[in-house]
């Protein structure tokens, strides 16, 4: 046997750095919004003194198992202001970063079944097109020749009565955005340090000035945080509450497949959403689970359920099979809009409550997060978002005018 | 699937309950007297742990009683389920 020698390993796209004693700033969190967060304080404040902390690895939580959909056409004006300042930033990423991560705008379509849904969608056409977010009402023959794989008979359980359409909206291949990200803050200077997590926070009267982790102690003229489903945790350790409770959200994919899906499908009230990855696997979400939980993982008929949904609209993937399954943990807010501002801990930041819909907020998020972080002030697309809405009572609801149910 | 004991109907799939949040958050004494922040906490503020749990389940397809779960929220592990006029067992966190 002639025995071909193994290629040499490519170069890794970043550093791995032993933490410093000391950084301007401390992000706690390596996923996409922390990744986001340091490269835009280094690119657009020229703050590069940054450390982003990760307790297990790089982009290994919500980033690995989102279902990479990325839209803006959600009804309030502060939310379609932020995903839109999202959506702008994805469409000139993969050019910034050089690095080719597969953004595709292949359009999202929200289904409308019952008389509520399409005043409801007909509406948020109206809302999103005043407030610039590109969207048309489809009917459904309009809706057919968009997805001619969608059952738009008038004879199933919940016909499609009609859709939105926002012919920009998309998917993006989730890992290749963290390590984009990942590599050109590391270029800027910014030590990205993973098995490091953070396990109380320094701080001198009301103001912090560090953190402990597993690696020892560092000392952060500001920190943000930026965990996603265990922003409570790390709260609690700063001393402080947030209003977030964390549920496991699933996702699935099935095997490989030939192109047959050319969009993205949302249905708010049979409630699945599906797309086909670039690898061919049909991709699909649903709900959280109703429970509070940590696990990373949920209840099997919430999967049932969402594969119910997916057959009566897709009859040709009746004969498909689940290749995977797998749950992250969401943290969602009662309005079911994020928090990105200052905490009651001076030089303490808190960017959570994404909920369900974090992933397409990516550069959104890193960019107002570092604003607010870098200047001590919210960037006026985020300070709607501020934790005090709670107490002013100037909420965000979007649960059910987002697009899809939360 | 979590496998749920109704105190009053026994062991049961999760599919058979409605799950209600957090257990023991009582109404405010005097509701007239409670600033906005203490509002807030009230409305929009609960316990969100790593670990066990006091949490409000309802037998929404059996006897539709309301009842507490003390369940650990890292490993789903459900410890205990006791009537709503019960204290939670091992007493507050």
């Amino acid at each position: 046997m002639t025995a071909e020698p193994l290629p040499e390993h490519p170069d890794f796209l970043w550093r791995n750095p032993d933490p410093k004693r000391s950084y301007d700033v401390v992000v706690v969190g390596a996923g996409g919004h922390g990744l986001a967060t340091a490269y835009y304080l280094a690119k657009n404040h020229g703050i590069t003194d940054v450390a982003v902390l990760e307790k297990g690895w790089l982009a290994g939580g919500n980033m690995a198992r989102n279902t990479t959909i990325i839209r803006s056409n959600y009804l309030w004006d502060e939310s379609a202001a932020i995903y839109e300042h999202a959506l702008k930033l994805w469409e000139r990423l993969p050019e910034e970063l050089d690095y080719d991560f597969l953004f595709s705008q292949r359009g999202v379509l929200n289904l409308a079944h019952t008389l509520q849904d399409v005043r409801e969608g007909v509406r948020r056409v109206g809302a999103n097109r005043l407030n610039g977010v590109d969207a048309e009402w489809l009917e459904p023959d309009e809706v057919a020749k968009v997805c001619p794989i969608l059952n738009v008979s008038p004879r199933t359980r919940y016909p499609v009565l009609g859709a939105t359409f926002q012919p920009r909206a998309g998917i993006a291949k989730h890992d290749h955005v963290a390590w984009a990200l990942a590599r050109r803050a590391d270029e800027l200077g910014v030590d990205l340090i993973q098995g490091c997590e953070v396990t109380g926070f320094l701080k001198d009267g009301d103001r912090v000035v560090g953190v402990e982790t597993n690696r020892g102690r560092i000392h952060a003229g500001r920190v943000g945080l930026a965990a996603a489903g265990h922003s409570s945790v790390l709260a609690e350790r700063a001393g402080i509450r947030l209003p977030v409770q964390s549920h496991p959200l699933q996702a699935l994919v099935s095997e490989l497949h030939e192109p047959v899906h050319p969009t993205v499908v949302m249905s708010n009230h049979v409630h699945v959403y599906v797309s086909q990855a670039h690898k061919g696997e049909l991709v699909m979400g649903a709900g959280v689970d109703a429970y509070n939980g940590y696990g990373q993982r949920g209840s099997f008929h919430v999967i049932e359920q969402q594969m119910a949904a997916a057959v009566e609209l897709f009859p040709v993937f009746a004969r498909a099979h689940v290749l995977r399954t797998w749950g992250g943990i969401v943290d969602v807010t009662p309005d079911a809009s994020p928090v990105i501002g200052r905490t009651p801990v001076e030089n303490l930041y808190v960017n959570c409550g994404w909920g369900t819909g974090g992933f397409k907020a990516t550069p959104a998020a890193g960019w107002t997060f570092a604003h607010t972080i870098a200047t001590g002030e919210p960037h006026p697309l985020n300070a709607p978002f501020a934790l005090d809405r709670f107490t002013t009572g100037a909420l965000i609801d979007e649960h059910g005018a987002a697009a899809v149910a939360h | 699937m979590l496998l749920i004991t109704c105190p009053w109907c026994g062991p049961r799939n999760e599919t058979e309950y409605r799950y209600g949040g957090q257990a023991h958050v009582p109404y405010p004494d005097s509701p007239a007297d409670l600033s906005d922040e203490q509002w807030a906490e009230y409305v929009f503020y609960r316990d969100n742990p790593k670990g066990p749990f006091a949490e409000r389940w309802m037998h929404s397809i059996g006897c539709r009683r309301w009842f507490n779960v003390l369940r650990d929220t890292a490993t789903h592990e459900v410890l205990t389920s006791y009537r709503p006029d019960e204290p939670r067992p091992g007493g507050n966190r």
